[in-house]
């Protein structure tokens, strides 16, 4: 399962300090637990079974957070009877890192029916994370009810319009997008002209260099939209970041990790903390997928961010829960 | 006794008459009231089963949930729109005017049916 210990890459045809070919290679391992930093404009990638070996200053960004998403809580169908426990087990992978994430990004399906009682659990929950700040983005099973009015009473009191925001931390420009509600029919997720103009606004007067994060609840990529998984007006919110040097977006929804670079832009999905879903296309739907009982953890997982101030990317690593 | 025979004849066909017209009045049955239409449509699988659903005026559809996953019935037209349906739950709407009428899930927006009511 682990690759070899270290693994420096050195092609860098852009000239911009990205090795695309050494960050696919190493984003690909990324499912087996393998940490990417990049070091110097050079990608370095170390199997996650011999992070001890590695000096804290090698590991270490200056910022590092955790996303975990797709929680379900009150899901309780055969795919996975206990999500309250296979969240619990997210909070210890969280707390068992050898650094402390600064803080957490939920991308949204905190709640399964958006009732009260699921959400004030998944809270109670995340309480003994070690991140101690938390940012939540909706997913479509958090605005059920009534337009979204409790899911914003709860976590977006410092939102814009339907629950969209940003923040700052150590240099880098974090951006929760809504891309949930008002669905149409036939239709995939969408992001809406209001909430357009304010991320054109928010990031008008930024440095290009300026590291970008954007996290949201269903794919900004055309992951595969026969089952809805990407969003109709992503590209006008792409286009509005095209001149940042290093964009991340971090999504959640389908249940499984999945990544693409497309230029300055890297994509990322989750796992989920609840259930796993099929690959595109691999099933008749994209519903709870039912694996053995002791294989569960294995398909379930958080994803820990990793950044270094002056350095192009963000090192993204998945890890399982098994 | 001749008499009687005649007149009790004339009484049973006379109750024979009125039967048969009456029971001409009512169609397809006999004595009992006609029973209101309904129709059922599936929600499994991310999908409406039938997607497209044909009725006669006044016929009341049901939804049942049977997938292991949430679903609503929405109109896009907001003639009707169902709470959130877990596993199992039901959603009714009695279709009063001819038309058609298409719907969608609002969580699943890609699962998209229709009725049409003739």
């Amino acid at each position: 399962m682990a690759k070899k210990s270290k693994d420096e890459i050195l092609h860098d045809h852009n000239n911009d300090g990205i090795d695309r070919r050494g960050f696919l290679k190493c984003m690909a391992w990324a499912g087996t637990g393998a940490l990417c930093v990049m070091e110097g404009g050079i990608l370095k990638s170390y199997s996650l079974s011999r992070v001890g070996e590695i000096s804290a200053k090698e590991m270490a960004g200056e910022l590092s957070f955790v996303q975990i998403s797709d929680s379900h809580m009150g899901f309780n169908k055969p795919a996975n009877p206990d999500v309250a426990g296979t969240l619990k087990s997210a909070v210890e992978k969280i707390n068992g890192l050898s650094r402390a994430p600064e803080f957490m990004l939920h991308t949204g399906d905190i709640s399964h029916l958006s009732k009260p009682e699921e959400f004030d659990t998944v809270d109670q929950i995340l309480k003994s994370a070690s991140a101690k700040d938390m940012f939540f983005v909706p997913g479509e099973h958090d605005v059920l009810n009534d337009d979204g009015k409790s899911y914003l009473e709860r976590y977006g009191k410092n939102a814009k319009g339907g629950g969209w925001y940003s923040f700052d931390k150590k240099g880098v420009h974090f951006m929760g997008l809504v891309n949930v509600m008002n669905l149409k029919a036939g239709g995939l997720g969408t992001l809406g002209h209001e909430q357009l103009e304010w991320i054109e606004d928010d990031v008008q007067h930024l440095k290009h260099s300026t590291p970008i994060v954007v996290f949201a609840h269903i794919p900004l990529w055309s992951v595969y939209p026969e089952w809805g998984w990407g969003t109709e007006d992503s590209a006008q919110a792409l286009a509005y970041l095209k001149k940042f040097g290093s964009v991340t977006v971090l999504n959640g929804h389908i249940h499984q990790t999945m990544q693409k670079v497309e230029g300055n832009v890297t994509f990322h999905t989750a796992a989920s903390t609840a259930f796993p879903q099929p690959q595109p296309g691999k099933a008749d739907s994209p519903g709870p997928m039912k694996v053995p009982a002791e294989q569960l953890k294995s398909v379930l997982g958080i994803t820990d961010v990793n950044y270094v101030q002056g350095r192009q990317a963000l090192g993204v690593v998945d890890s399982t829960l098994a | 006794m001749i008499r009687k025979t005649v007149w009790l004849f004339g009484l049973f066909a006379t109750v024979m008459v009125l039967t048969l017209l009456l029971s001409a009045g009512a169609p397809g049955s006999s004595a009992t009231p006609p029973q209101a239409a309904s129709a059922e449509v599936k929600v499994d699988n991310f999908s409406f089963g039938p997607a497209t659903l044909t009725v006669a005026v006044g016929t009341t559809v049901t939804w049942t949930n049977r997938d292991d996953i949430p679903h609503t019935v929405v109109s896009t037209d907001k003639v009707f729109k169902s709470k959130v349906l877990d596993t199992d739950e039901k959603f009714s709407f009695t279709f009063a005017k001819a038309g058609t009428y298409p719907y969608f899930c609002s969580i699943h927006p890609k699962m998209t049916g229709s009725v049409v009511v003739q």
